[in-house]
Formats: structure tokens, C-alpha cells, sequence
């Protein structure tokens, strides 16, 4: 355990010796900061014009939900935006090691294999949090300005959580397999990519296969979180899917060990 | 200390290492000697249980390196052949990290660091960032983690490799002093570094085992006897008669025969080199050239790994 925290904490302190991590940053706030900017103006205008009419009509304004308006199809951006930074993330967990050969001291330390890997992937979420942290803030306007609820903004983000420990395992599974960090991002993007629009597959699968499809897309158990609804279901499925992740992972990392 | 025992080890379909057995006492300094890709890095590797050998097994004190390979791991300090640092660390950092990942507890933290440092001596680096360091500190700082956490074995591949020559006697000096403290087992293609270093030599030559002993027993073994090259011009037969009559003469050979002038290596229990002149001139037979043959490490490194082309 302690050794595991040893890991995490040397991998969490690399990431910002990096320059990678600040570019990841910066254009992950820019990205997400623009799309808050046009959400919030799209928002306000709408609310805007409404009052504008109902001033006209001599009739009470209707009350605009910032939530459903606002809040929901932001998460969903930071989710899309999520799917793309996560794997420059994730591209340098094993790789790096592997090109620099530090992998050589990693396994021969007296850690096993699985502790290893729970390091580098907890890292990589606290760095994923620590990327959120940005989109907070945006949140938190709208709380001063405005009154949405707050418990659908809290499972978004529980949300984004569980997506990205999802998206995360498959950037490390990938990261094991190659010393290329260039081929890990694009091979962790690719597959993060198919298990999102697989989903999409549903609607000309048959009747069998559809809810397979379904179920196993990434994406498809954001929804409810996104809405404030914080189902067992879907933090199950993406648990499942992370403990998937890391378990390919180890089995990628011994059987590289028996075949090299 | 080691043991290692029948380790043959395939990539893919090549065979890297072919039944390597040694053994390694306690405190020794054994030195894996043997030109590039010979296996000496593969053995290394399996020891460290950094990979499984295809076959054979060896445990290193006591523990199995199947199924104790956690135990092994506890007890031994690896530095590979190209040292396993992270460029944007700092030294003291990275030797922190390398304890903790070790298992040493956080209060003898400081005080193992600290003496990794001053083995290795490393301590004016300690503060910088490895990836800006030279070569020669990069070697000491890897060689400061192999080191941490006092390690019963200590396995150094190719320690020396790419440094100037004062960085090289530095670290002669230093693995010199590991001795009965630590058990080492170093790998090296040069002769002079295992020479001086070693205890004891294991040549390995295309995955195997060809000569196991102390560097002076080696060469003694190797020379089998005294040697003598003696150039003569007459004939082969007159020679042999000439010294049938002394006794300690184990094998007469010719080299090489160019006309009448015949070139032989003459191998005795003692040096004979007075007496084989004496019986030759007394016989008649022209006498051009003798002299005692001697061999060095580098003849019998060379003579056990090049292939005998007529062979």
C-alpha cells in the first residue's frame, strides 16, 4: 500500500515536470472555458429574448431551467473534451518507462505488478480531477449569479469521475503494450473512441445485439449522471469497466515479462 | 549465496543462454565475463527476476526465483546496463523514491538515502536534476539505487561501460569495496576491469558456460602446463627422438611447418626451456628460436569465445 502511494505520488509529481501537462491544461481550460462562454451566452440570450416577449404579450416570463439548459450539455462537452486529453495523459504511464528502462528497476522492486499499476492509474485520475478543477470554478459562477441545484451538478461530476477512470484504464492498457508514446495516445484515442460510438451501432443492430451495444458503450451510463440521477447500474458498469482496464493491464505486463 | 542451475533461456526461436550453471558464495565478487551478446545481460536479468528463464532455475540466498521472487527482489540491488532513471528528477528525489518502492520505512528513510549518496558518492549532484547530469554521475546515481536499502546481492551489468577512465577506476574502487559486505556479481567484456575486481570469472560465450574460476587459477589452468615455442629447422621425427629421453614432457605439437624450418609447442610439467635447447643442440638440429609461451586472461578470453574455424 505504501509502496502503491510511493508510485502514485512520484507519478502525480511528474506529470508537473513536464511541460505536457501544462499545455494539457491550458488548452483543456481554454477548450472547456470557450464552450462554458457560449453555453452561458446561448443561455442568457434565450432568457433574454423570452423576457422581451413575454413583456410584449403582457405575460409572466417563464422560468428558465439553467440545469437542464445549461449544466447538462456542458457536461456532455467536458465528457467529448475528456475523451481527447485523457489519452495524452495516459500515453506516457508505461511507456515512458518502458523507452527510458525504467521499467527495469520497476520490476525488479519488491512491488508487485498490481500495485504498480494501481499507482499510475490513481495518479492519472488525481491529475484528470485536478483538470476538472477549472470547470469548478466556471460552475461556481453560476452559482453566484444565479440559483441552479447543486446535487445534479455534484453527480455530473461523480460522473465525469467514473468516465474518466473508464477512459483512463484504457489509456494504460494501451500504454503497456508499447514503448511509443505517440502510438499509446493514438491507440488508447482510438479505442476510447470506438467504445464511445459504439453505442450509435444500437440503432441498426438487431434486436440482440442492440442492447449489447448499448450497454457496453462508455458513454451511454454518462447520461443519468449528467441529469442529477446517480444510479448503482451505471457506477457499477463503469467500476466493471475501469477493474477490466486494469486487470488487461496486468496481464499485458507479465506476459510481456514471460515473452521478451 | 547464488545458485544458478542449468538457466537456458529462447527468444522466440534464438537461444540466448544454454545451461549456465555457477555458483556464488557469500561476499564474493564474481565477474560474468564474455564478448557482446554472449548472454552475460539475459543470466543478469533472470536473476533479478526481471524475466523467467525458459528452463532450469537458481535461487539466490535461498529463495527460489519462481516462486520467491519477492523475497529475492527484498534482498537485491540491480543496476542494468543502462541505469533506470527519470530524466526531471531530482537524485534525492528519485533515491527516495527507489527506497520507498524497496520498503524502507520512512524513518530509516533519510539515513539510507544518505548512505547511498556517500557510497556512491554522489553528494554534490544530490540536488540536481539527473537528466542534466554526465554520464559518469548518471552511472554513480544508479549505482547509489542499487545500493539503497543495504542489499545482500548486488548485480551490476556492464557497470563501467561509457565512462572516462578515471570514472572507471572510481568505480573499480568502489564496487572493490562492496566486498564481504555485499555478495556482487558484475558483467564486463573487458578483461583488465574483471582481472582486478573479480574474485572470481565465469566466461560465457553464446549463452555458455566455458570457464568458471579465480583469474590467476584461469590462467594457470588454461597454460595446463608450462609452455614452450621452439623454432627448430630439421625434421620432426629427430625432434621427438631428441626429447624422448625427458620425462617431463607431456605433448609435443607442430604449429607450422614452412620447409625445413619447423615450428613447435612443446608443453611440460616444469619449465624445461634449458634442457629442450641442450638436447636439441646435442642432436644436431639447428636451433632458431625458443621461448616460453605465456598466456594472459586476454589469450584464454579470446581462445574460449572465438570459434575454431577448422573445428
Amino acid at each position: 500500500m505504501k509502496k502503491t502511494f510511493a508510485i502514485f505520488e512520484k507519478e502525480f509529481k511528474s506529470f508537473f515536470y513536464s511541460p505536457m501537462a501544462y499545455v494539457v491544461i491550458g488548452i483543456f481550460t481554454a477548450l472547456t472555458g470557450v464552450f462554458f462562454y457560449l453555453y452561458l451566452s446561448n443561455f442568457v440570450e434565450s432568457a433574454f429574448m423570452d423576457q422581451m416577449r413575454a413583456q410584449q404579450y403582457r405575460q409572466m416570463p417563464q422560468k428558465f431551467n439553467v440545469n437542464l439548459m445549461l449544466i447538462r450539455p456542458y457536461f456532455w462537452n467536458i465528457a467529448l473534451i475528456s475523451l481527447f486529453t485523457l489519452p495524452t495523459i495516459t500515453m506516457r504511464l508505461f511507456s515512458e518507462e518502458k523507452k527510458q528502462g525504467t521499467v527495469e528497476l520497476l520490476y525488479t522492486s519488491p512491488v508487485q505488478s498490481i500495485y504498480i499499476i494501481l499507482g499510475k492509474f490513481f495518479a492519472g485520475l488525481a491529475f484528470y480531477i485536478t483538470l476538472l478543477i477549472p470547470t469548478m470554478i466556471f460552475q461556481a459562477i453560476l452559482f453566484i449569479y444565479g440559483d441552479p441545484e447543486f446535487l445534479p451538478v455534484l453527480s455530473g461530476y461523480i460522473g465525469l469521475v467514473f468516465l474518466g477512470s473508464a477512459f483512463i484504464s484504457v489509456g494504460l492498457f494501451i500504454s503497456t503494450m508499447t514503448e511509443n508514446q505517440i502510438i499509446a495516445a493514438i491507440g488508447g484515442f482510438a479505442l476510447s473512441l470506438f467504445l464511445w460510438v459504439i453505442g450509435w451501432a444500437s440503432s441498426y443492430a438487431g434486436p440482440t445485439l442492440a442492447p449489447v451495444f448499448e450497454y457496453i458503450s462508455i458513454i451511454g451510463h454518462f447520461e443519468d449522471f449528467a441529469q442529477g440521477v446517480i444510479d448503482s447500474a451505471n457506477v457499477a458498469y463503469y467500476i466493471l469497466f475501469s477493474v477490466l482496464g486494469i486487470y488487461l493491464s496486468l496481464k499485458s505486463i507479465e506476459s510481456v515479462k514471460w515473452r521478451t | 549465496m547464488i545458485e544458478v542451475k542449468e538457466l537456458t533461456r529462447y527468444y522466440g526461436q534464438k537461444k540466448a543462454i544454454s545451461d549456465v550453471s555457477f555458483k556464488v558464495n557469500k561476499g564474493e565478487i564474481v565477474g560474468l565475463l564474455g564478448p557482446n551478446a554472449a548472454g552475460k545481460t539475459t543470466t543478469m536479468r533472470i536473476l533479478t527476476c526481471f524475466m523467467p528463464p525458459t528452463s532450469g532455475t537458481a535461487t539466490i540466498g535461498g529463495f527460489d526465483i519462481f516462486e520467491q521472487s519477492m523475497e529475492i527482489r527484498q534482498i537485491t540491488g540491480y543496476l542494468p546496463e543502462n541505469p533506470p532513471l527519470y530524466s526531471d528528477l531530482v537524485v534525492e528525489d528519485y533515491l527516495n523514491f527507489v527506497a520507498k518502492l524497496k520498503g524502507v520505512e520512512s524513518s530509516r528513510l533519510k539515513s539510507e538515502v544518505d548512505l547511498a549518496i556517500e557510497k556512491a558518492s554522489v553528494g554534490d549532484v544530490r540536488t540536481r536534476v539527473i537528466g542534466k547530469l554526465s554520464k559518469g554521475y548518471k552511472q554513480r546515481v544508479g549505482l547509489a539505487q542499487s545500493l539503497l536499502n543495504n542489499p545482500q546481492v548486488v548485480i551490476f551489468d556492464e557497470p563501467t561501460v561509457g565512462l572516462d577512465p578515471k570514472q572507471i577506476i572510481e568505480i573499480r574502487e568502489l564496487i572493490r569495496n562492496l566486498k564481504g559486505e555485499h555478495t556482487v556479481i558484475l558483467s564486463s567484456h573487458i578483461l583488465p576491469e574483471v582481472e582486478q575486481t573479480c574474485e572470481r570469472v565465469v566466461i560465457i560465450s553464446d549463452g555458455v558456460v566455458v570457464a568458471e574460476d579465480t583469474p590467476e587459477n584461469l590462467t594457470a589452468r588454461m597454460r595446463g602446463a608450462e609452455r614452450v615455442l621452439v623454432e627448430v629447422e630439421g625434421l620432426e621425427k629427430d625432434v621427438r627422438n631428441a626429447l624422448k629421453s625427458l620425462p617431463d614432457i607431456l605433448t609435443i605439437h607442430v604449429e607450422k611447418q614452412i620447409d625445413k624450418v619447423l615450428q613447435l609447442v612443446i608443453e611440460s610439467k616444469s619449465d624445461l626451456r634449458k634442457e629442450i635447447a641442450r638436447k636439441i643442440v646435442e642432436n644436431k638440429i639447428g636451433l632458431l628460436e625458443i621461448q616460453s609461451d605465456k598466456l594472459t586472461l586476454e589469450d584464454i578470453f579470446l581462445d574460449l569465445t572465438t570459434k575454431e574455424e577448422e573445428a
